[in-house]
């Protein structure tokens, strides 16, 4: 088959991590039709993300730059990816499930009047058809997907593939030539969520609380245990709604999608918009007074406690056993 | 302002699906249907905004006839017209954003309000695509929208990785709601019963002339794997320990 096309996510110049499942996910695929795989970065002068994504196990990077690029917009990156999959006849094109690649791929889609699966988990073939594995219904359902027509384009889940290896043989970057066409739309501003924590998808840890920690100021017993465990902070979406945690911490279907080693769950009764996002979690903790909380079934480690009292007495412990 | 509100109705999110046993779809027997919760939020937006620079606000979907019972919701909380277009349920995102792009010229709307995402299929596509084919600016994941003084622009806050952006577009635009845009109101009793005088016109779907094959076609359905969860400490001591010994993780 055609070729496959990755296009690269990064903030401002620093390259996400998230791309190395897309490639992952890209890879299975041309190992299922064949065709290579590729990398695009769009930006302005991120030359260093393009080194980045050349040891990703790439045939080859693709190095579309411009201030117009400089700004992420759905507009100009949607055309801009259109242009070169035109121009190298790609067959397929791959994007993270992050809200980036949510948001110009079915723009892309668009364009294209090409078939997307979004928030990919799976791809194999069934004789000659390729068949696509996505979650429905708060991933209650998995979906066995057919596309019709092409190019193909997905975006990734990235908890469902491993990351890529990094830091192989470096691939040749190349200089594509794209324009940038804005529809109406213009950057303004953007407010970051400034933390020191580790990200909440590529966290190896997270804590997250729900609506039983009752205050913002009582995240604070979270980010103790956070900090003292080195994991990222997490949120119900009941915390978020009542502006108790910034948006980006809500962990659930319609927010982060997270898959880490530890996951411990403080006063989140566990609705299944919230296990959407975490029940593949390798090994889950849930802390919450009331025994029938949802949460307690998908739980490894449930305690039936008051959080204000459960998670002091955690840290204490940690630190006991952190010092022996 | 002239704002059209796509919505969609959903099996309540609040129940847990069941899968037919052949894998062929969803049970959706004695399933309540809803307004998607997103769509609900793109509706109470859109009479926030007819509240403030008046205007009209027409609510449209697209799907099967029982569909006018939660386009008979968006009425009763206040929007003045419907538009549904009838159709079977196995339109993709790219049939549905290419049937609404037609309903979109056809009422010269100057606005196209929408949910982020339905909490079915999870797609998370429609209004991006529309934003394409119509040529429009999209602003996706809104949870601030600011009209300038002249009406012609609106910067938009949306929910993005890493926490919040602001990005301006020029009107006809489409915008998809996040959760925290609004909190929807209730449809008032008063208003449940002008709901149903209310225009709501049925549209066949052959009569637009869009091309409605699938593209993205859902063969079948499981159930994910189940997590054995319901395991139980006694106190923080044990939590501990077994995290150390049992999970390996601490």
């Amino acid at each position: 088959m055609a070729d496959i096309l990755v296009v690269v996510e990064h903030q401002e110049g620093v390259f996400k991590k998230n791309t190395l499942s897309v490639v992952s996910a890209a890879k299975a695929l041309a190992g299922l039709t064949g065709g290579e795989v590729d990398a695009l970065v769009l930006g302005d002068s991120v030359a260093a993300v393009a080194g980045v994504a050349a040891g990703t196990g790439v045939r080859k990077v693709l190095l579309g730059e411009g201030a117009a690029f400089g700004k992420y917009l759905a507009s100009t990156y949607a055309g801009a990816v259109a242009q070169v999959v035109k121009a190298g006849a790609y067959g397929a094109v791959f994007a993270p499930a992050s809200t980036f690649g949510k948001d110009f791929m079915p723009r892309l889609s668009g364009l294209l009047d090409a078939p997307l699966a979004s928030d990919i988990v799976g791809l194999e073939k069934v004789g000659d058809a390729l068949r696509v594995k996505r979650p429905m219904y708060a991933g209650n359902a998995i979906g066995t997907v057919e596309l019709v027509g092409g190019p193909l384009l997905f975006t990734v889940r990235q908890t469902a593939f491993d990351a890529a290896a990094m830091g192989g043989a470096k691939a040749p970057v190349e200089k594509v030539a794209v324009t940038a066409e804005a529809w109406g739309m213009a950057f303004v501003s953007r407010q970051e969520t400034k933390s020191e924590r580790p990200e909440l998808t590529e966290a190896r840890m997270i804590v997250s609380a729900g609506r039983g920690i009752k205050a913002q100021e009582n995240f604070k017993l979270v980010e103790e245990l956070a900090d003292l465990l080195n994991a990222a902070i997490g949120a119900s979406r009941a915390a978020v709604d009542a502006g108790w945690a910034p948006n980006d911490w809500q962990v659930g279907q319609t927010g982060k999608i997270v898959a880490p080693e530890l996951y411990i769950a403080l006063g989140i009764s566990g609705a299944i918009q919230h296990l959407a996002g975490m029940k593949d979690s390798k090994v889950i903790v849930a802390i919450n007074k009331d025994e029938e909380a949802p949460i307690f079934q998908v739980a490894d480690y449930g305690l039936v406690a008051d959080l204000f009292k459960a998670v002091p007495e955690m840290v204490a412990e940690i630190k006991k056993l952190k010092s022996a | 302002m002239k704002i059209l509100v796509a919505i969609k109705p959903v099996p309540n999110p609040d129940e847990k699906v069941k899968i037919k046993g052949d894998g062929s779809g969803i049970v959706l027997d004695n399933i309540k249907m809803v307004v998607n919760p997103f769509c609900e939020i793109a509706v109470e937006e859109a009479l926030r905004i007819r509240e403030k620079l008046t205007g009209e606000v027409v609510v449209v979907t697209v799907g099967p006839k029982e569909g006018e019972q939660q386009v008979r919701t968006a009425l009763a909380m206040g929007a003045d017209r419907a538009v549904l277009v009838e159709a079977g349920t196995d339109l993709d995102s790219l049939a549905v954003a290419k049937v609404l792009a037609k309903v979109v010229a056809d009422e010269k709307a100057d606005l196209v309000l929408m949910g982020k995402q339905a909490v079915d299929d999870d797609n998370n596509q429609v209004g991006q695509i529309l934003a394409a084919v119509l040529g429009w600016p999209q602003a996706t994941f809104a949870s601030k929208i600011e009209f300038a003084a002249d009406n012609r622009k609106a910067n938009v806050t949306r929910e993005v990785d890493g926490g919040l952006e602001t990005i301006e577009v020029a009107l006809p635009a489409v915008v998809t709601t996040d959760l925290r845009l609004n909190e929807p109101r209730y449809a008032s009793l008063p208003g449940i019963m002008k709901a149903k005088k209310k225009e709501l016109k049925v549209v066949p779907l052959a009569s637009l002339g869009v091309d409605t094959a699938p593209r993205v076609k859902v063969l079948s359905y499981a159930a994910p794997k189940q997590r054995a969860g319901g395991g139980r400490v006694a106190d923080v001591a044990e939590l501990v320990s077994k995290l150390k010994s049992e999970a390996k993780v601490l």
